[in-house]
């Protein structure tokens, strides 16, 4: 058996001296979004997610059918669970005791290292592909055709509540006194359409958790966080295919 | 011109039906009234309870509107769908069972079923009009519903191709059902062909109503909208039997030789209906343990947690194994072991929906999220103003069976 000769005296140096500034700078942000998916516990990568929602960033780019098309970015790490959000929406909304628009959610990993408790807040993701909307045998809820918010007609739903059963992220409950199911609307009645740019909860937020603007903006925060890719952008329950426009990622 | 074949006009039907009022039938319908009136004790006592069954319901019903369906239904924001969509499928679905298997005389023409035709027609009617009674009590602006349905369609819900649907078919049923009393076979069959449609198309849609929630991992698929169809024709042979045989004990009767064949095939239908659905049983818990995390959790819950009673004993064995064993020893001639078989299934199927509905709830939608919030599976417990109503149902059932024994006489009249 031969072996090929190998002209080891010969050979071109490849070591780091010879890799540009930007190769590195290339290379060490892969990693970053690699060690997202250690940082972000249960969820994916970015890219891994995005992929699930939109076929490419760059489709994600392109496809923001509402203008404006209304979004919210979440930096879940920054939540101290003041609640202040979810009084802000109670009070703006009218929001009955037994029901609520949004929410924070708590997760304790015990055996984590360092901080053992992280919140999630969540509301009505205003889906593109919204289960709700295609269930609703009245057109009672229905996506705007401008905005692209998930709206409810009160007069028209007749609470049978399959809508409620449709939505992937528990964001829908039945409002005795509207008698109609009531739901987050990104406070289109109470401030959007006065001219106010935020939603209560995105407003009322001390630590700048909730990112709230127009996604077909490349201007807006929202539009710059979730098209970086230094940190982990990811939505919830990428699985069901609702294309949600309320995004999550950390710091 | 063979008779069938001649065309009929629709002001000689009018004239028929105005016939009916008129003097000879008048006298037979009056007749009948007596016949009902001298009716035996053991009957009086049986439409009385049922009669205030349905009277206390009536009141509860009333009631839990007025306090308000949160107050009063066991219900939460997690779990929006209970006992009493549960019960509104069971009637719906049994309904439709009724009218495929008893379409297979009087509208496909094997003269074996021909027996069964009035009172199965009857019964649909009153199966499904206490299915609507039922529902009615549980979504929140029925009124509403009528007006938007009509003017706001939404043409990919399936809850409106469904409540569309029904209301066809209880008109059709409800035209059948006179065409055939007036004796209009030939026209009556194209009613009932035109109910038995719409009444598959909208069990069909009930299923999507639960599969296609594509948020809902238990029954998301297109396993619900199928197993709901051959799920029906078991129902639908189940109920035949039950309120045949209870039907001739109440008039006190001996079945003839045809009523005895019907009896036979329908059983027969059954058994193999039965065997089809622990197939379909079997391959959905199979299946379920190498699926999506949250529907590995309600298969565990229903085989071996908190639903593993209800699903062993009532959808398993009383709802399958027993009533299939009974079936195959009472060869379709034992018509008391055909009965108790027909008893234990409507038993065992009521709980089967019950199960379908609940147990794709109590995985909570952040379950993967893993959150303090969501824990463990949710629970979900009928209230008594649920019961109530679901009883309610019954009794309407119950009430127009009895009332519809006495005033039709057995519902003998014979299709040719």
């Amino acid at each position: 058996m031969k072996f090929p000769k190998l002209d080891l005296e010969n050979l071109k140096k490849e070591n780091s001296d010879s890799v540009s500034m930007v190769e590195r700078r290339e290379f060490l942000k892969i990693g970053l979004v690699i060690t997202g998916v250690f940082a972000g516990g249960t969820i994916l990568s970015a890219i891994s997610n995005m992929n699930k929602v939109y076929a490419s960033l760059e489709e994600a780019a392109e496809k923001y059918p509402y203008k404006p098309h209304y979004s919210m970015m979440i930096r879940q790490n920054r939540c101290i669970d003041c609640e202040r959000c979810m009084e802000a929406c109670i009070i703006t909304n009218d929001v009955p005791e037994y029901g609520y628009r949004t929410m924070i959610l708590q997760r304790d990993v015990p055996d984590a290292i360092g901080q053992k408790r992280e919140f999630i807040p969540v509301l009505c993701n205003q889906c593109n592909n919204p289960p709700c909307v295609r269930a609703c045998p009245v057109k009672a809820t229905y996506k705007d055709k401008q905005n692209g918010i998930v709206m409810v007609n009160y007069k028209k739903c007749i609470g049978c509540k399959v809508c409620v059963m449709a939505c992937p992220y528990n964001a829908r409950y039945f409002n005795e006194e509207k008698h109609s199911i009531d739901k987050c609307n990104f406070c289109f009645d109470t401030r959007l359409s006065k001219g106010e740019k935020l939603t209560a909860c995105a407003a009322a937020c001390p630590a700048g958790v909730r990112i709230f603007g127009d996604l077909s903006e490349p201007d807006s925060e929202v539009y710059k966080l979730v098209h970086q890719i230094e940190k982990p952008v990811w939505v919830i329950r990428p699985e069901v295919g609702a294309k949600p426009n309320v995004f999550y990622m950390k710091g | 011109m063979p008779d069938e074949l001649k065309p009929v006009k629709v002001s000689e039907i009018v004239k028929d039906i105005t016939k009916s009022f008129d003097s000879s039938i008048t006298t037979a319908w009056y007749s009948n009234l007596l016949g009902f009136l001298s009716g035996s004790k053991s009957f009086y006592v049986l439409l009385i309870i049922s009669g205030i069954v349905v009277f206390v319901s009536a009141m509860a019903g009333a009631n839990a509107v007025n306090i308000g369906y949160r107050h009063a239904y066991g219900l939460s924001r997690e779990v929006v769908f209970g006992i009493l969509i549960s019960t509104y499928i069971f009637f719906a679905v049994t309904s439709t069972g009724i009218s495929i298997v008893s379409s297979i005389g009087h509208v496909f023409g094997v003269k074996d079923f021909m027996p069964i035709a009035m009172r199965s027609v009857f019964l649909a009617v009153a199966t499904l009009f206490a299915g609507f009674t039922v529902i009615f009590l549980d979504i929140e602006n029925p009124f509403r519903m009528a007006i938007y349905n009509a003017i706001s369609p939404n043409l990919t819900s399936n809850i409106w191709w469904m409540g569309t649907l029904y209301g066809a078919k209880l008109v059709f049923l409800a035209i059948e059902f006179i065409l055939l009393l007036i004796a209009y076979n030939k026209l009556a069959m194209y009613a009932g062909l035109l109910g038995l449609l719409s009444g598959v198309a909208a069990i069909s849609n009930l299923g999507a109503v639960f599969g296609m929630l594509h948020g809902r991992e238990f029954w998301y698929g297109p396993y619900i909208p199928i197993y709901l169809i051959t799920s029906a024709i078991a129902s639908g042979c189940a109920a035949i039997i039950f309120f045949t045989y209870l039907g001739y004990k109440v008039n006190n009767e001996m079945m003839d030789k045809p009523m005895q064949r019907a009896m036979e095939v329908v059983g027969k239908l059954c058994t193999l209906m039965v065997a089809i659905i622990m197939f379909f049983t079997a391959w959905k818990i199979i299946t379920g343990f190498v699926a999506a995390p949250g529907k590995v959790e309600a298969i565990k819950a229903m085989l071996s947690g908190p639903y593993s009673f209800n699903f062993w004993v009532f959808e398993v064995s009383l709802g399958m194994v027993i009533p299939f064993i009974l079936l195959l020893w009472s060869k379709g001639k034992n018509i008391n072991m055909m009965f108790t078989a027909s008893t234990l299934m409507i038993i065992g199927i009521f709980i089967m929906r019950y199960d379908l509905v609940v147990v794709g709830q109590i995985v909570p939608s952040y379950h993967e999220l893993g959150v303090n919030e969501y824990p463990s599976i949710l629970t979900y417990r009928p209230s008594f103003y649920e019961i109530m109503v679901v009883l309610g149902g019954m009794g309407i059932v119950a009430v127009s069976f009895l009332i519809g024994e006495r005033v039709f006489k057995g519902h003998k009249s014979e299709i040719h």
